[in-house]
């Protein structure tokens, strides 16, 4: 019997079984950031270790950077002290740091990709749940806590429990202002928040092998708000095309030998999957959210769900989520008024996620009340973004264009929603108070679907106010 | 590590399936190089108003105060990676979490830094909800030898991965020195594979 690209990537990296059964596993590739890694280096120095292999850790700034001044001292003090923090961490232990002004900072799970640190067959770490958006590659990646970031400066590998594979296979084609982002909502509403515990998510299917490098990392991005720790896409020519060339990518002969390598890894035909899943394309809508978890979403041109459609165990929860949301049973999505329109973080702030809305936003303006931001992810996604013309055509439409963070996702920095604002959001987590104000409201929705909101003023089908799918039909 | 056998205490309950580490920790509290002062934090949003007045929360009851274990429902702690929602657990005094499903990176965390999260039936959780929330001076115990948790008159059995359990038992749930022994072997993969800008095995 063949086996999955998890299986191989796990067996070729286990150091060892240790006596409590889980596996030492090795780690090719640690990213860090300012929020999870700085007890981590308090930890080793009071054990007297170093960071053994600082070669395999590589740091960025994000989550606290502000997105508009950026001139040090940074105004929140806090955010100076962690920035220095990690300065002086990296320096201590020679440790490769994409700083402010260097050029590559960005959203760890962004540059990490862009910059070929990310590669097939590698195992990565991060402290930070969206670490599975690398699984994109062929990769088995995943977030983990600050002791066990400890744990990898000090010895490169990680006490991890192997998971059961499920495969989600997507197939059939996508209709027209349908993106990879109303596919992973799509995914997740279909198997639960609580769906993939115990799982990674091998996707897979027409719909998958279709999709840019860019557009798999949302799906793979979104694999924990399913529950999945990892999730992951076989390698092809996809994968390839857009790796090589990148800094940190195999060059020359290396390359080649790679590229052969990377193949082998991909899971065999005959492979033994635990779960097998089989979603078809053309049933998947514009999807936003309306509750409280990532699982709590509809059609965009669907209505607020009535609790009593619910089974019973699930019924307090909903109406939990629609009292804080301050919805009503059976009103029109598309009536919901929105406050804030927010493009940016790990999910969909990459250059094609800009590029596909600029597309469409070429001429319109953003609705008068409505705060639109864009958030880049990188700042090489800002620059080339500048070059093609992009950045411009959402400073016409009257989005504010902002430097590369997480930004609103999480609202560690300034930029945050107020009272109960409602904010459109092409992030990943709908959760309570997530975006910074503890009664705020948070709807999530693909790029398209964010940018046509905020031209609309309301929660907006993009098909409709971006003229999407007229082209096919007069084809 | 001290080996974890036995948890003993009063037990609060916090209400609601699939609460995520946002609300245990709300992200603006992250700002922070150290986890020292995150036990203030724990649900904060949950338990002030926007102006900093108490709401009515289990935590801030009095007849809850000096608990070691919450109830929890299930999903527990989904959502981000940040182990400041176990440390804060912890540091706000509680040693033990009773539930019916936690998700997987909330788990690992809390057990590396010997927080037990144990799992009970649905209808035993639901029994406990009702006998703590009418009685709140019931003490429970969690008995990690037996994997039993006795409140009021009922003995219940509890769930956790063996190795787990064992790990408690034994005071080995912080896995480092583990970790260590294995450095020569570590440093021979090193070698071997690739890394970003580094040829090797893939």
């Amino acid at each position: 019997m063949g086996k999955t690209l998890y299986e191989k990537v796990w067996e070729a990296h286990a150091v060892r079984e240790l006596p409590d059964g889980r596996t030492q596993l090795f780690i090719d590739l640690h990213l860090i950031h300012e929020v999870t890694s700085p007890q981590a280096f308090a930890m080793l120095k009071e054990r007297g270790l170093k960071v053994a292999f600082p070669h395999r850790t590589f740091a960025t700034v994000d989550h606290i950077v502000p997105t508009d001044r950026r001139e040090e001292p940074l105004a929140d003090p806090l955010a100076q002290e962690m920035l220095e923090a990690l300065r002086r961490n990296v320096k201590e232990h020679g440790i490769t740091f994409f700083d402010l002004k260097s050029g590559r900072q960005g959203i760890v799970h962004v540059i990490g990709p862009e910059l070929g640190l990310t590669q097939p067959g590698f195992t990565i770490v991060c402290g930070d749940s969206h670490t599975s958006t690398h699984g994109a590659f062929g990769a088995v990646a995943f977030g983990i806590g600050t002791t066990q970031v400890r744990d990898v400066l000090a010895t490169q590998t990680v006490a991890m429990q192997k998971l059961k594979v499920r495969r989600i296979e997507v197939n059939g084609r996508l209709l027209p202002g349908v993106t990879a982002k109303d596919v992973i909502l799509h995914i997740i509403r279909t198997l639960g928040v609580k769906g993939g515990i115990g799982y990674a998510y091998e996707y897979a299917g027409e719909v998958i092998e279709q999709m840019s490098m860019d557009e798999r990392m949302t799906i793979a991005n979104m694999s924990i708000e399913g529950g999945a720790r990892v999730g992951y896409m076989n390698p092809d020519e996809t994968t390839f095309a857009y790796l090589k060339g990148r800094p940190y990518a195999p060059k020359g002969e290396d390359w080649e030998r790679a590229v052969a390598a990377w193949k082998a890894l991909a899971s065999d035909p005959d492979a033994h999957y635990d779960d097998r899943v089989e979603i078809q394309g053309e049933a998947i809508a514009p999807t936003v959210t309306w509750g409280v978890h990532p699982g709590q979403s509809a059609p965009v041109d669907g209505r607020v769900p009535d609790p009593a459609d619910f089974p019973e165990s699930e019924r307090a929860q909903v109406e939990d989520a629609l009292r804080y949301m301050k919805l009503t049973p059976g009103q029109k999505l598309t009536d919901v008024k929105v406050d804030v329109a927010f493009l940016g973080s790990c999910t969909n702030a990459r250059l094609s996620d800009l590029r596909e809305v600029a597309k469409y936003l070429r001429g319109k303006k953003v609705a008068k009340g409505v705060r639109a931001l864009v958030v880049p992810g990188s700042q090489l996604v800002a620059e080339a973004a500048e070059r093609e013309g992009i950045a411009e055509v959402f400073r016409e439409a009257g989005f504010e264009w902002r430097a590369p963070g997480c930004s609103m996702c999480l609202a560690m920095n300034p930029d945050r929603l107020v009272g109960d604002e409602l904010a459109i959001s092409a992030s990943n987590r709908n959760y309570k108070g997530r975006q910074g104000s503890p009664t705020g409201r948070t709807v999530l929705a693909s790029p398209l679907t964010v940018a046509a909101s905020a031209v609309a003023g309301h929660i907006a089908d993009p098909r409709e106010v971006l003229g999407i799918g007229g082209e096919d039909a007069t084809d | 590590m001290p080996p974890i056998k036995r948890i003993q205490g009063r037990a609060v309950p916090i209400r609601g399936r699939d609460i995520d580490t946002d609300r245990i920790v709300p992200a603006r509290f992250l700002k922070t190089v150290t986890f020292d002062r995150l036990g203030e934090a724990l649900f904060y949003d949950e338990r002030y108003d926007e102006k900093g007045h108490p709401k009515d929360h289990p935590l801030n009851d009095p007849r809850y105060a000096g608990a070691k274990i919450l109830l929890v429902e299930a999903g527990f702690g989904s959502g981000s990676s940040r182990e400041h929602a176990p440390q804060a657990i912890k540091r706000a005094g509680f040693a033990a979490l009773v539930g019916e499903s936690f998700a997987e990176i909330f788990f690992g965390n809390a057990t590396q830094i010997g927080l037990v999260a144990v799992t009970v039936a649905p209808e035993d959780l639901g029994y406990l909800f009702a006998l703590v929330e009418r009685s709140p001076e019931t003490e429970l115990v969690i008995d990690l030898e037996k994997m039993e948790l006795k409140a009021g008159d009922r003995v219940i059995p509890v769930f956790l991965p063996e190795a787990v359990r064992e790990a408690f038992l034994e005071g080995r749930y912080d896995p480092l020195e583990v970790l260590l022994e294995a450095m020569d072997r570590i440093r021979e993969m090193d070698a071997r594979r690739a890394g970003p800008g580094k040829p090797g095995v893939y």
